[in-house]
């Protein structure tokens, strides 16, 4: 590509690096990124609107929806929770083992979600894990259950939130919650009124960062679910499994209201990023 | 009502080692349930295998095969990235052009698109009529999507964006009076890339490749609806893992995972390691090198 550009711009007037850098960089970008997600709007309206409303009726997409939201509604939270937490107990804080804690709530990221969905499985299989007994005795169903698929989420999505606050904690100082407890407010009415707020932001990024990827997550969800259609299936399962029957549109469609999310995602992080004045991040959702 | 509050305190102590604030309280118990005992599940149940098992599952022909696909086609994706991701994030930091905003936008996309959606779209891009598949079957017989090819494809499409952005911060904040510099001492444009940019560029280049490369190695989601998943073909490790579940092989599929797990941990290491390198080069180029 790059050699044929080359004599290309040997036999015209030669063009300058500042030409032809931009024209490989979007040549690239365009046919690795832009042209796949165009395949997907145009997938999805292939055979016009009426199919793809029409799609909306399967009972098993809705299910599908249904699973996705309700893991994401447990995984979000808890997963706010924690971040909050561990941003106040670490940032702002030095102690031997700092960058070793921080290096282990970043794990999940760099462990392939079906590790971890392995890891579960391990855990809580009534028939393998180490739990097992447990888990079947109290009558308690983990594995093939949405617990298990909830419990997946909330692992591959918990650093996003702690990751995002912990920074910005570290950067505000002290004084404004000194002079609040002085002023007699207890711990708790400190971190309401003064650290929360200071943090808002990253908070509002983090939420974003975490739905999105919660919405999304295949991997590890796949391993735990059993991926039992009307059952057990997330919209992404729903997706792979669409596509693996031939039943191309449906698999389109729900592709469609994925991708819309996470380009909504996109969209509101970048607004964000504006809001926080123009701090340029970029991580890792999906 | 100073000895009733040591009394109320004396009912009830935490041990010494437990007295920590609520907010360090919930991240432990978060951290155990949510880490350490799932990677504890692991690593017990891999130690129960047993040393010489352990290594003739982990060894395997298959799951040799399935390295060979995942940690190899990886290599190659990183590889790749690594290349293009340098010109675009010069494209991005150095140069002016319509659209450069768009651009930058569009850099975040694999990471905000979910990979099942990443691999349904590459999969129908790349198929023997898709827009890119059908010209690449007609003019060349190169079958893309369910072969090698098309894993290597859903690899490179999930790891583009790390180089990018490890490399545009320290390209923005390299000084433009050492290209001058060089420029005055008679250097050629091909000589300042080379001894002056390029060198300093290097940690950061190396960090998002690593990075890239670790992520291509974990990469289910869009990987498995690209490939036809036959073993020793296009079949990834975490795709066996997978399989090997389902056909109630437990013991392989420890030990398979183990194995990930092992280089997840490893390649955690090298990324920091490149990462406190960037750092202290930024700091100091002179020791840094």
């Amino acid at each position: 590509m790059r050699s044929l550009l080359r004599s290309f711009s040997k036999a015209l007037p030669r063009p300058s690096a500042a030409v032809l850098i931009p024209l490989i960089a979007c040549l690239y970008v365009g046919v690795i990124i832009v042209l796949p997600a165009l395949e997907v709007v145009s997938g999805a309206f292939a055979k016009g609107l009426k199919p793809f409303i029409e799609n909306f009726q399967s009972e098993e997409l809705r299910s599908a929806v249904l699973l996705t939201l309700r893991c994401t509604l447990i995984a979000v939270p808890a997963n706010t929770i924690f971040g909050l937490a561990a941003a106040t107990a670490i940032a702002r804080r030095q102690f031997p083992g700092k960058a070793l804690l921080l290096s282990v709530i970043d794990l999940p990221f760099s462990i392939s979600p079906v590790v971890v969905g392995l890891m579960l499985v391990l855990l809580y299989s009534p028939t393998n894990g180490l739990f097992g007994g447990i888990v079947s005795s109290l009558g308690w169903q983990i594995i093939f259950s949405w617990p298990g698929m909830a419990l997946a989420t909330v692992i591959v999505t918990f650093p996003f939130m702690a990751r995002e606050v912990i920074p910005l904690l570290e950067e505000e100082g002290w004084d404004q919650e000194e002079a609040a407890r002085t002023l007699g407010a207890s711990d708790w009415q400190v971190f309401w009124k003064v650290t929360l707020p200071s943090v808002r932001w990253a908070v509002v990024y983090g939420l974003i960062l975490t739905t999105a990827r919660a919405l999304g997550e295949f991997g590890a969800v796949a391993v735990v679910s059993g991926n039992i259609a009307g059952q057990t299936q997330t919209l992404p399962l729903f997706i792979e499994d669409a596509y693996k029957q031939y039943d191309t549109e449906l698999a389109y469609g729900a592709a469609l209201i994925l991708g819309g999310v996470g380009l909504v995602s996109l969209l509101l992080k970048l607004v964000v990023e504006q809001l926080m004045g123009g701090v340029k991040e970029s991580k890792p959702i999906n | 009502m100073a000895p009733a509050l040591s009394a109320r305190r004396r009912g009830f102590t935490w041990p010494s080692w437990l007295q920590l604030s609520w907010s360090w309280r919930i991240t432990w118990l978060y951290l155990a349930l949510v880490l350490f005992l799932p990677l504890g599940a692991l690593a017990l149940k891999a130690a129960a295998v047993g040393p010489s098992q352990f290594w003739q599952l982990a060894t395997s022909p298959e799951a040799l095969a399935t390295y060979r696909i995942s940690f190899g086609l990886a290599f190659v994706a990183a590889l790749l990235n690594g290349v293009f991701g340098l010109v675009i994030a010069w494209a991005l930091v150095r140069c002016s052009f319509p659209g450069r905003r768009l651009l930058d936008s569009l850099i975040d996309l694999p990471f905000a698109l979910p990979t099942a959606v990443a691999g349904l779209a590459l999969a129908a891009i790349y198929s023997t009529n898709g827009w890119l598949g059908a010209p690449l079957a007609a003019l060349f017989g190169i079958k893309v999507s369910f072969t090698w090819l098309g894993v290597a494809i859903a690899m490179v499409f999930i790891s583009l964006p790390f180089v990018v952005r490890s490399v545009e911060p320290v390209l923005e904040a390299l000084e433009h009076d050492q290209e001058e510099a060089a420029w005055c001492l008679g250097a050629t444009p091909r000589q300042t890339l080379t001894k002056v940019v390029l060198p300093q560029l290097m940690p950061a280049i190396l960090a998002g490749v690593a990075q890239g490369y670790s992520r291509a190695v974990g990469e289910y989601g869009s990987v498995v609806m690209i490939s036809s998943n036959v073993p020793f073909r296009d079949l990834i490790t975490p795709t066996l893992i997978i399989q090997k579940l389902e056909e109630y092989d437990f013991a392989s599929a420890t030990v398979i995972g183990m194995v990930m797990l092992m280089f997840s941990l490893l390649s955690l290491l090298v990324i920091n390691g490149l990462q406190v390198w960037g750092r202290n080069w930024e700091a100091n180029p002179a020791q840094g090198a």
